[in-house]
């Protein structure tokens, strides 16, 4: 199985140097597409085979990487579902593609990238030591950083492939820190043998914030998110949707990798910078995704949402699995690994969505969009159904994950460390507060984008996308609906990695009557998706079926009521901006410190009336522009080092070299 | 057998949630109209609106798309649904396990979620304020109503309404501060989202003070049948939550005879009239707060709630 993955990953390397003989030609994109399209499709399929226990868990040692060392690949439970979330979101977006590269204007900066980039995905997966890991997920963020700047000529994205770099630096900078605590002093850098050798207390903890540091910066968790809503929509939105859908995935799973499998045992306060973490991220994110007019950006800073509840049911994990409550922690952690796999669906599916609205209009800008339901139905229809789930509301995907995150939560009273029962209940309503915003973000984006009417030309000359693209969209949303109304089995499939993971698996759903999911115990909270959503049809059919033989059936158009004045312009519709504005006056002014100054012009005066907003990132203002000062600063200063003479440069070199010696010498 | 009757009672629940909606309705108009010294209109005048409604054309504005007449539809079928599985007269109905309060909840969510983008439909300015005003509220509301589940739920045990109104009928629940600050949270959760006095002010027409009625302004006929049919079954919704959770006596379990059922239907309709009759007082006694002051009413709720909610979480006794 690992050979046949590998073999696929290979094939998926050749593809870009083959992508740059093919050159700009529309038969390139065909063929790195497609070509990506079935090899994503196979590596998804030996996944689902390792997840069913169908095929062995077998591992390979190759003699590259380190001479001593080689490289360690091997697929286990934990792999092979990341490798399928992987896979099946690059599936998508390879789809997607075939349709959407056609617009692309500059297809051969993208195009040897983008397999590469699914391979670095794939490798980071696959490796079984830290040379490989570390390089395999070099190897991703730079493919990934050559995607963001594919559109060069516009300096926004120049800015944000700058800033990711930055930040890809440093993440790898903080896992190889890791890994180099992990390892010790032996260098035995291969993952059974760090697994084996369990770490002192300290050097653990110092694995966890380093850990932390690291995936966390490319998961994008508050506050190391400043380069995400920058880079994600800076690059073509199918790799737009890899980044967000698929590539923060890899980030919780080396999280997972290293905190639960690797370090070993768990201190019980380790869930408390999780769980911090995880909750500011989602409530932030989704402050942050309401605030914005750019429709690609309010999905990357969903992402940060997204990842923050993924964070704060690992954190939970953590708490319990310290405490050896077993069926609790099996139940947070299948929650975080449902909402990993249902956010790579509806993010993916969005971000295509915002590509098709994007190729249709050349608008990314809120603003200027407005009334698409009518020219692009089908686009419309999905993105619903995407941004229903995303939203958390039954019967999709999106409620089953938040639902099993609330159970894990209402368990947690019985945790005996006091930090945690007064900090739990804070996360909670953190958590409610932001799948609540969520769906007003939703309403927001759903609303502006496809409802209404038109605000520009461009939105009024939209046409529906190709057939490949949506074929992509339908089948994530009908993943989506699947995996909403029959979560039971999905749970049952994710048994194996909680068995390897907390050494307990939830309970088996998949024959309990009706299909319903049982966290716990019947009595104690139960869910079934399949029933609420044969309810809802029947219930809405009987409703129309009786309406329609009662009531009249007849229907008239007419103009929309405006008070009594006609011909209101498309301008005078809610737009993005005044639809948050009750949110940004109840939250944003603590947190953004949003100011209105309205501006009236004297009477008699034809000039406009404008109304100003100002917001300010608190993040970047307290964390980075500081760092950013401080930087300066001391490049300021030691740019004097460079003008020094020759005898200088030679004392200065003299004493370093005695004050390292001095160093070695007391040593101990 | 057992399985028709279960069947039966499913379904006369179903059934008895939407003939009584429009009722409730009409009590509470009909209390406030007598509280204000008029003679107010009949208790039956919401079935006839609704008839009238269903009788009439739809006007569709000329730029409603395929989404705005479905989202009727949507609504009604979810806030259906969300009212069916709140225990009424009888416990551990056939489907009562189908969804638990969390689920409820949601549901009720996905209405709101419909409800708002048909507001944005059509493309005015009011819709637009409509939900824009609602999604605010909501973004309020719901998390306080998530954290009052949290706490009730912590002292039951369960988030399934059943076992909830099983444990609250039971000795061994006693006075505790928490349910107390829960039961307050809650009501001022209700009266945001059914969008009563002082949050909204459903007989309004003025358009700067509305929210619901500014969201459904372009309805008309079947469509705005659907819809006032749904906001009755959801004002019926809270009534019976708060019914169920504080005050579950005479509710029938799932071994109820005839005589208990009975018992437990009458008990139903007893709580309905004063809940109604309390809402009606409360309605009349208190002026319409504007906009931005809702925050604060709904903040109150969501730290009381909270509160409530950590109390669980540090004793067991509270």
């Amino acid at each position: 199985m690992v050979v046949t993955a590998l073999e696929c990953v290979l094939a998926l390397l050749v593809l870009a140097p083959l992508a740059i003989a093919l050159g700009a030609s529309a038969r390139a994109s065909i063929i790195v597409y497609g070509a990506s399209l079935l090899l994503t499709l196979a590596l998804a399929i030996i996944a689902l085979l390792v997840l069913l226990g169908h095929g062995p868990a077998a591992a390979v040692t190759l003699p590259l990487g380190l001479p001593w060392l080689g490289a360690h690949f091997r697929i286990d439970a934990l792999s092979a579902f990341f490798l399928l979330v992987i896979n099946l979101g690059g599936a998508a977006a390879s789809l997607f593609a075939l349709g959407y590269g056609r617009h692309e204007e500059e297809p051969a900066r993208i195009l040897p990238f983008y397999p590469a980039y699914l391979a670095g995905m794939n490798i980071v997966l696959l490796a079984a030591d830290a040379f490989s890991f570390l390089v395999a997920w070099e190897v991703m963020s730079l493919t990934s950083w050559a995607l963001v700047i594919a559109h060069h000529r516009e300096p926004e994205n120049l800015r944000a492939g700058f800033v990711y770099l930055l930040m890809a630096g440093f993440g790898t900078l903080m896992l190889l820190l890791t890994f180099g605590l992990l390892a010790g002093g032996s260098g035995a850098y291969d993952f059974d043998t760090i697994r084996a050798a369990h770490p002192s207390t300290g050097i653990a903890a110092l694995v966890l914030i380093l850990a932390l540091l690291g995936a966390g910066s490319k998961a994008g968790l508050v506050p190391l998110h400043a380069w995400l809503p920058l880079a994600h929509p800076a690059a073509p939105s199918h790799v737009s949707a890899l980044m967000s859908g698929v590539m923060t995935k890899v980030a919780v799973y080396g999280f997972i990798r290293i905190v639960f499998d690797l370090v070993g045992a768990p201190a019980w306060w380790w869930s408390m910078p999780v769980l911090a973490l995880g909750a500011a991220s989602a409530v932030m994110g989704v402050l942050y995704a309401l605030m914005q007019r750019d429709l690609k950006r309010v999905l990357a800073y969903s992402t940060i949402e997204n990842i923050g509840i993924v964070f704060v049911a690992l954190g939970l994990a953590l708490a319990f699995k310290a405490h050896a409550m077993e069926a609790a922690a099996a139940l947070a952690f299948t929650a975080a690994l449902l909402h990993v796999f249902n956010h790579s669906l509806f993010k993916n599916l969005l971000f295509c969505g915002a590509g098709a609205v994007l190729a249709a209009t050349g608008e990314r800008d809120l603003e200027k969009l407005g009334g698409l339901i009518h020219r692009m139905p089908q686009t419309a229809f999905v993105v619903l159904i995407g941004a229903t789930a995303i939203s958390a509301l039954p019967p999709l995907n999106g409620f089953v994950s938040e639902w099993l995150t609330f159970q894990a939560i209402l368990l947690s009273p019985q945790l005996p460390s006091w930090g945690l029962k007064l900090m739990v209940p804070a996360v909670g309503a953190l958590l409610a507060l932001s799948a609540a915003l969520a769906a007003a973000c939703f309403v927001r984006v759903f609303g502006i984008a496809f409802l209404g009417r038109p605000r520009s030309d461009a939105a009024v000359a939209a046409h529906e996308t190709d057939s490949n693209s949506l074929a992509a969209m339908y089948a994530l949303a009908a993943l989506c609906f699947v995996a909403g109304i029959l979560p039971g089995l999905f749970i049952d499939g994710l048994a194996p990695v909680t068995q390897m993971v907390v050494g307990h698996p939830m309970p088996a759903q998949g024959s309990i009557e009706w299909l319903s999911i049982v966290p716990i115990a019947e009595s104690r909270s139960s869910y079934n998706g399949l029933l609420v959503f044969v309810f809802m049809t029947v219930s809405g059919v009987l409703g129309a079926f009786a309406i329609h033989r009662l009531a009249s059936d007849k229907i008239r158009r007419g103009p929309a009521w405006g008070c009594g004045y006609p011909d209101a312009g498309p301008r005078t519709q809610y737009s993005a901006d005044s639809f948050a504005q009750p949110i940004r006056r109840v939250f944003g002014t603590l947190i953004f410190s949003a100011r209105e100054t309205g501006e009236m012009p004297p009477p008699g005066s034809t000039a406009p009336a404008r109304l100003t907003v100002t917001l300010r990132d608190p993040v970047w203002d307290a964390l980075y522009a500081p760092i950013a000062a401080f930087v300066a600063f001391a490049a300021e200063r030691l740019n004097l080092l460079q003008f020094l003479t020759i005898r200088r440069y030679l004392s200065l070199v003299f004493g370093a070299l005695v004050l390292l010696l001095l160093v070695l010498a007391i040593w101990p | 057998m057992a399985v028709i009757a279960d069947f039966a009672f499913q379904g006369a629940q179903m059934l008895l949630v939407l003939l009584l909606a429009p009722l409730l309705t009409g009590f509470v108009r009909k209390v406030k109209a007598r509280l204000m010294r008029r003679q107010g209109p009949s208790l039956l005048q919401p079935y006839r609106d609704l008839i009238r409604l269903l009788r009439k054309d739809v006007v569709l504005a000329d730029n409603a798309s395929w989404l705005f007449r479905a989202i009727p539809y949507l609504i009604f079928a979810a806030t259906w649904v969300a009212a069916s599985l709140v225990p009424t007269f009888r416990s551990g109905l056939m489907f009562s396990w189908t969804a638990d309060l969390i689920a409820i909840i949601a549901l009720l969510g996905s209405a709101r979620f419909f409800l708002a983008l048909a507001g944005m439909d059509v493309g005015t300015a009011f819709g637009g304020i409509g939900s824009s005003r609602e999604v605010m509220i909501a973004s309020l509301a719901e998390p306080a109503m998530l954290m009052i589940v949290f706490a009730i739920a912590l002292i039951a045990g369960s988030t399934q309404l059943s076992t909830m109104a099983a444990f609250m009928n039971s000795p061994e629940v006693g006075l505790r501060v928490s349910l107390g600050l829960g039961l307050i949270a809650l009501v001022i959760v209700a009266i945001a989202e059914n969008a009563r006095i002082p949050v909204d002010n459903p007989a309004t027409h003025l358009e700067l003070t509305m929210v619901h009625e500014a969201m459904v302004l372009e309805y008309s006929g079947r469509h705005l049948a659907l819809i006032e049919l749904s906001a009755m079954l959801k004002l019926l919704l809270y009534v019976s939550l708060i019914a169920c959770l504080f005050a579950p006596w005479g509710i029938g379990g799932a071994d109820a005879n005839a005589g208990l059922l009975l018992l437990g239907v009458g008990a139903y309709a007893a709580k309905l009239a004063a809940g109604g009759f309390l809402l009606a007082v409360f309605e009349t006694s208190i002026a319409k707060m504007r906009v931005f002051r809702v925050p604060e009413f709904l903040g109150a709720a969501l730290m009381l709630a909270l509160l409530a909610t950590l109390l669980r979480f540090v004793s067991r006794s509270f």
